[in-house]
């Protein structure tokens, strides 16, 4: 077992690259003096940037699609989250030395992905391989503009793991390969797949009769009923992330006016903010507070705290992803009661664009292999092996998820009440599935931007026009900061 | 002996000055020319942009945000930190009358001592957390809330932390809390070095407690609270840990409760822009130098001698 502080220094590593890890620790262990940023910093000017193009490889075949060098090791790290990475250790790793019995594995878990590996970018010296995720992942817009990262297509184009004649691209769900798009070419692999929508507490509706609603006017009539009752009708993740209560705010809107709206959102057009489906969807979320349907306190809380009385059943609905179940596990296994569901966003109006089984849900939990890693070919064929059938369905029985693998989770039984159904929503949906790229593209226009706009309207402290407008501003300021590299999409 | 003598001091000073200037002064150089580039932190290409980087700083709103805050924790850290140090300093050591004259601390000082600096053997990182909890709604074990409903103060229960306006009070609070006691300690040892037959003297001459405190401690203890003033001053510039644990990244809601080093933390790694981060490092240098030369000069008075 590898720990994430003990490491295997790299074979060619020189003395200036342990001195700027060691140093780079240390100016962590500092903490905010300027040290860390100073030092690991200049000196790293003589770079070989041209690495990637001596990387080694091997004969393309049948066999080897991707041509990998079969006897060079690859460095893989993996960050030691929500996740865990025995699912790297136990699974993936075994399907890859099947096949390659000769490359040697060399296997990191990180918690701190950025802390570990910003200095060993900085000296051009990255792994092979790479789970870019958790508090301290490396802003990938930035690792993209940098030039930092290995252009995936020859992945997407090799043939997959289990059957030659179908390209790892055709394994793949649709929407997988452009959420980890920039400027025309995906550089990131999305690999769990997480469906969005409001959970809610399936035992505490069934004992009080409560229907599922469908509408916005029938949410509001259940509300009622279950405020009558002393229980609070929603949470969401209070003073940590109110954003999260944009997620049923856009997907309404998107239902009742189609999914273009989203287009001109993440494409930064003015006004986009501004649109009657979203002004309606915002004074829907809006009256949750004039009504007095949140959680008293929820505003002030931690999102644990919050989710975690939820669980304990004091509040019905709760806005989150699929990982939800997860995270609450502890609260949950305190309550046995306690059954957990995911419904689709209720509709806005009968006449909407898109049905109401229309959810939002997207790839997630994002591996890249960097540029100037030594083995890049290698870090492909790792991934090709996390695509193949047995990986993605070893990872979805493992660690609770669903995979970006089309198919993958069928026949899989799914022992989660909540993912269970998250699973059933999202094969309803068929192909009725949006998303919004902009908290990718820009990060901080969703955080801090409309997520502080966004508690302020779920305070109702401010209208549903101030609200619009503050977006508007948000959008503005990144539309006009030169600095930052702009993406685009189209429907 | 003479014939040797430079060589061997310069033997022996050449390693720790070469490795304070490596570790300690290149770093500082480093930073400032940093700032100067539009560095991402994540590559080895830098591009020199100049004064880019201050031009912007002087037009972040957030970032005054975080530089007033800084003010404010500045100020008012220090002086309660100090009026309360002080006070409980002087009434430990000096404060207790009754028993036969003698200039003794209040009565169960020695247990208060032990209470007094509790907080300076926590981490920040529990007194953080720990007050995160005191703030929390009352249906999240928010404790200030409660004990308020209990003593029927139930009008003045809050969202503490989701109310924009208290978030930097809250944290001058928590800050002047977990640092008194370091300060009762470093004010007891100079009191203890007062001779007593000064505040017997001044006992004997009819003087009230709180002259004794103005006209005999103070005057005493003096250098210690100068040396003291400015350490506070510069550990409240920087303020880092104790936010980003209560309020996170961005400050708390509307990034009401930011200060300049969770705005340098937040613009290297989460916004990969190491450039404006070392640009705002250089900034947080320089306040704290001039803060540092301020609080010198402006608390500069007369020594007391004691002959």
């Amino acid at each position: 077992m590898s720990s994430s502080i003990e490491r295997t220094p790299a074979a060619a590593g020189t003395d200036r690259r342990t001195f700027l890890q060691r140093v780079a620790l240390a100016g962590v262990a500092l903490g905010p003096g300027g040290a860390f940023l100073a030092s690991c910093a200049t000196g790293g000017g003589d770079d070989t940037d041209d690495e990637a193009s001596e990387a080694p490889s091997g004969d393309v075949s049948d066999d080897n699609p991707l041509g990998i060098p079969t006897d060079q090791p690859v460095e893989v790290y993996i960050f030691d989250g929500g996740f865990g990475d025995e699912y790297a250790t136990e699974l993936h790793q075994p399907i890859f030395n099947e096949k390659w019995p000769d490359i040697q594995i060399d296997h990191h878990a990180a918690v701190d992905i950025g802390a570990e590996l910003q200095a060993r970018f900085v000296a051009g010296d990255p792994p092979d391989f790479i789970n870019n995720s958790g508090d301290g992942q490396m802003d990938p817009g930035q690792l993209v503009s940098d030039g930092l990262l290995a252009d995936l297509t020859p992945l997407f184009d090799a043939p997959s793991w289990d059957d030659p004649s179908v390209t790892v691209r055709d394994t793949l769900l649709p929407g997988t390969i452009e959420s980890g798009t920039r400027d025309g070419k995906p550089y990131v692999l999305n690999y769990a797949f997480t469906v969005f929508g409001l959970w809610y507490n399936a035992a505490l509706m069934e004992q009080n009769g409560w229907p599922v609603p469908t509408t916005w006017q029938e949410m509001m009539d259940v509300c009622a009923d279950i405020a009558a009752t002393g229980i609070a009708p929603w949470v969401y993740q209070g003073v940590t992330a109110p954003r999260y209560m944009n997620w049923p705010l856009l997907s309404m809107a998107t239902k009742l006016a189609g999914p273009e709206i989203l287009v001109s959102i993440d494409n930064l057009e003015p006004g986009a903010w501004g649109h009657e489906a979203i002004l309606e969807s915002a004074a829907a979320i809006r009256s949750l507070a004039e009504n007095s349907y949140f959680l008293p306190g929820v505003e002030g809380m931690e999102f644990r705290d919050a989710q975690g009385l939820w669980a304990r059943g004091e509040a019905v609905f709760c806005p989150s992803g699929s990982w939800l179940e997860n995270e609450e596990a502890d609260a949950i296994a305190e309550n046995p009661d306690f059954q957990m569901a995911m419904m689709p966003d209720p509709l806005l109006s009968p006449d909407s664009v898109m049905p109401l089984e229309t959810v939002r849900a997207t790839a997630g939990e994002p591996y890249v292999v960097p540029a100037d890693a030594k083995n890049p070919l290698g870090g492909m064929e790792y991934m090709r092996a996390m695509l193949s059938m047995e990986g993605a369905r070893g990872f979805t029985e493992r660690v609770t998820s669903l995979t970006s693998v089309a198919g993958s989770s069928e026949g899989v039984q799914i022992d989660a009440p909540g993912l269970a159904s998250a699973q059933a929503a999202l094969q309803a949906a068929g192909d009725n599935v949006i998303n919004w790229f902009y908290p990718s593209w820009y990060g901080t226009m969703e955080n801090p931007g409309i997520d502080q706009v966004t508690g302020a309207l779920l305070r109702a402290e401010i209208t549903v026009d101030q609200w619009a407008e503050q977006c508007e501003a948000v959008a503005t300021e990144i539309r006009e900061d030169d600095s930052i590299v702009k993406q685009t999409r189209e429907g | 002996m003479r014939h040797g003598k430079y060589p061997f001091i310069l033997a022996f000073l050449l390693p720790p000055v070469g490795i304070y200037a490596i570790y300690m002064l290149s770093p500082y150089v480093q930073a400032i020319y940093i700032s100067m580039t539009d560095w991402s932190g994540l590559t080895a290409a830098q591009t020199f942009i100049g004064f880019d980087n201050y031009v912007e700083m002087w037009g972040d709103d957030q970032l005054r945000k975080a530089l007033w805050n800084n003010l404010i924790l500045v100020l008012v850290v220090p002086v309660l930190t100090l009026l309360l140090g002080l006070f409980f300093a002087s009434m430990l050591n000096v404060g207790g009358r009754s028993r036969g004259g003698a200039v003794t601390g209040v009565r169960g000082s020695s247990i208060y001592k032990v209470v007094y600096f509790f907080p300076q053997v926590l981490s920040v990182a529990i007194i953080g957390i720990v007050f995160k909890y005191v703030f929390a709604p009352e249906n999240a074990g928010g404790i200030l809330n409660r004990v308020l409903g209990a003593i029927g103060l139930g009008g003045l229960q809050q969202l503490w932390l989701a109310e924009p306006n208290y978030l930097i009070w809250i944290i001058v609070l928590v800050m002047t809390w977990s640092f008194v006691g370091f300060y009762v300690v470093l004010f007891s040892a100079a009191m203890q070095s007062i001779p007593r037959d000064i505040y017997e003297a001044a006992l004997l001459d009819g003087s009230s407690r709180f002259t004794t405190f103005r006209k005999v401690t103070v005057p005493l203890v003096w250098d210690t609270v100068q040396v003291g003033w400015v350490y506070m001053a510069i550990q409240a510039m920087d303020g880092f840990a104790t936010v980003h644990i209560m309020l996170g990244i961005n400050g708390g809601v509307e990034g009401a409760g930011d200060v300049l080093g969770i705005a340098m933390y937040r613009e290297a790694f989460a916004e990969a822009d190491f450039g404006y981060a070392a640009a705002i490092g250089v900034l947080m240098l320089v306040l704290t130098m001039v803060v540092a030369v301020a609080f010198m000069r402006g608390l500069r008075r007369e020594r007391v001698e004691l002959a």
